[in-house]
């Protein structure tokens, strides 16, 4: 036994190693003030601390560190996305993401599995042809393939689903990957941590102080806080932050459900997505099939379970694989997501001086954690839109240019 | 299965149903500035609360209204427009 873990048992005091300090109060003042302690939260006050030196920042959460939808998606990374602006912004996410566990010096469990969107009719593979070039235009790894690559990277399929939704090709994006979500908002609220940030947990934000049109500050459960620059990336919260400073935006929110199953030995190698059958699923280091569908169809502020949801998922999934009707699911859980008309984010800066939105994620935002911290922290530092964003600003309603990302959200929503 | 009460057809389950969302006024297309004819189009009062929301019973083909808690998904009344 080495002498060191001797001397550790023996001794009467045994230092826990944390990720985190907990501050006892919040300071007076801030330069910059995060709302939400999630991955895009902390990711962009990781960021603000190493690439702009910005370390006299407080990152305010009303519940606790990745306890939102950080840690209720479903870990999918992909950038095969359909519109320009979209393709260009994943893309250098998923470059982020893949030396990221190095950055942190923690297993993120990030696996490149190799992602298929499955096409079940003549229009979705047409969908699915455009989404390829687009892709390839752009560098992205992405082609289209046809039933017997979907076979041959998963034996188990039953290729017809049931008969009644053949799969006639899929579109094929080999840098698709999944990583543990919990991880990467630890990861990034250490490094924050390491260089000075404050991670107050259990704060919520109750107001926010607009004077002549600029932020001056931030009322919270535990005290006002006087900065110039606040950054609201609460997800499914978005409507109650951008209401404290009398900002209308199109945004509004449904809940999204998913479940895992009881962990089974590894057979299902790659992230399959079925839009006709409203299924994505992959399997997690732990084996569990992780699964999600749609979202649910009308507006609701609560993560809820239902069984409606259990039953139609369980049944698309049978259609694909008529093996796993033995297996049993282990957990249901739903996340708030708060939704824009085009499918795209709404991230920079606003009419509210100081005001910084990164919002919008709706069911697509674990994958853009990293390029989210990068440019949403670019965006706070120089109090202008970062390059990457431009075309996600919340000004292009007004002037009707929707960026149009709806046929590359993976499920039919 | 979540019950919702059609005002013709009576209780019948939420899958029978489609939302249509929160009930809006329209500004005048022929007098409202561009600024307000987008906010009509686009922007939403996403706070939840007590809403009123267009609901369509897809069965019968009844659009009516529901008055609902948004945070608690409890329906509080439905009614035919007038």
């Amino acid at each position: 036994m080495p002498y060191q873990l001797l001397r550790f048992a023996f001794a009467s005091k045994h230092p826990e190693p944390r990720m985190f300090r907990t501050p006892e109060r919040l300071k007076n003042a801030y330069d910059a003030v995060i709302i939400g302690a999630g991955g895009h939260g902390l990711a962009s006050a990781y960021y603000l601390a190493r690439d702009h030196g910005m370390t006299n920042v407080a990152v305010l959460e009303r519940g606790y560190i990745g306890g939102g939808n950080t840690g209720r998606n479903t870990t999918i990374i992909r950038s095969n996305y359909l519109t320009p602006e979209g393709v260009a912004f994943y893309d250098q996410s998923v470059r982020l993401w893949q030396d990221l566990a190095q950055d942190f010096d923690l297993n993120l469990f990030y696996a490149t599995r190799g992602h298929f969107t499955l096409a079940h009719t003549d229009s979705a593979v047409r969908t699915m042809r455009w989404r390829a070039e687009v892709n390839k235009h752009f560098g992205v790894d992405s082609e289209l393939v046809g039933p017997d690559e979907v076979r041959k990277a998963a034996p188990q399929i039953d290729i017809t689903c049931g008969g009644h939704a053949p799969i006639l090709g899929a579109l094929y994006h080999a840098p698709g990957a999944i990583a543990r979500h919990d991880a990467v908002a630890w990861g990034y609220g250490r490094g924050a941590d390491q260089r000075g940030v404050e991670i107050h947990q259990q704060t919520e934000v109750l107001g926010i102080n607009v004077e002549g049109g600029k932020v001056t500050g931030v009322r919270t459960t535990k005290g006002d806080i006087a900065t110039p620059r606040v950054l609201s990336a609460v997800a499914g919260f978005t409507p109650r932050v951008t209401d404290m400073v009398g900002l209308r935006t199109p945004i509004y929110i449904h809940p999204l459900q998913a479940m895992v199953t009881e962990p089974m030995k590894p057979w299902l190698d790659p992230i399959l997505v079925s839009g006709s059958l409203h299924v994505y699923v992959s399997q997690s280091a732990r084996g569990e099939l992780v699964m999600g569908a749609s979202l649910d169809p009308y507006e609701l502020h609560a993560t809820r379970s239902t069984l409606d949801f259990v039953e139609g998922l369980a049944a698309h999934m049978l259609d694909m694989f008529p093996f796993l009707s033995n297996a049993r699911v282990n957990r249901q859980w739903a996340g708030m997501a708060d939704m824009t008309p085009d499918f795209a984010p709404i991230m920079g800066t606003t009419p509210v001086e100081g005001f910084y939105l990164d919002a919008g994620w709706g069911t697509w935002g674990f994958k853009a954690t990293p390029v989210c911290g990068k440019t949403m922290s670019w965006t706070v530092a120089n109090g202008r839109d970062h390059e990457l964003i431009k075309g996600f600003n919340l000004s292009r309603f007004e002037r009707y240019e929707l960026t149009g990302e709806k046929g590359a959200a993976s499920v039919g929503h | 299965m979540k019950i919702l009460t059609c005002p013709v057809n009576g209780p019948r389950p939420v899958s029978e149903f489609a939302y249509g969302g929160e009930v809006r006024p329209m500004p005048d297309g022929a007098t409202c500035t561009d600024r307000e004819w987008a906010d009509y189009v686009f922007n939403r009062s996403g706070v939840p609360g007590i809403k009123i929301e267009w609901w369509y019973h897809i069965a019968s083909g009844t659009w009516f209204y529901a008055e609902r808690d948004t945070v608690a998904d409890r329906v509080i009344r439905t009614w035919l427009p007038a």
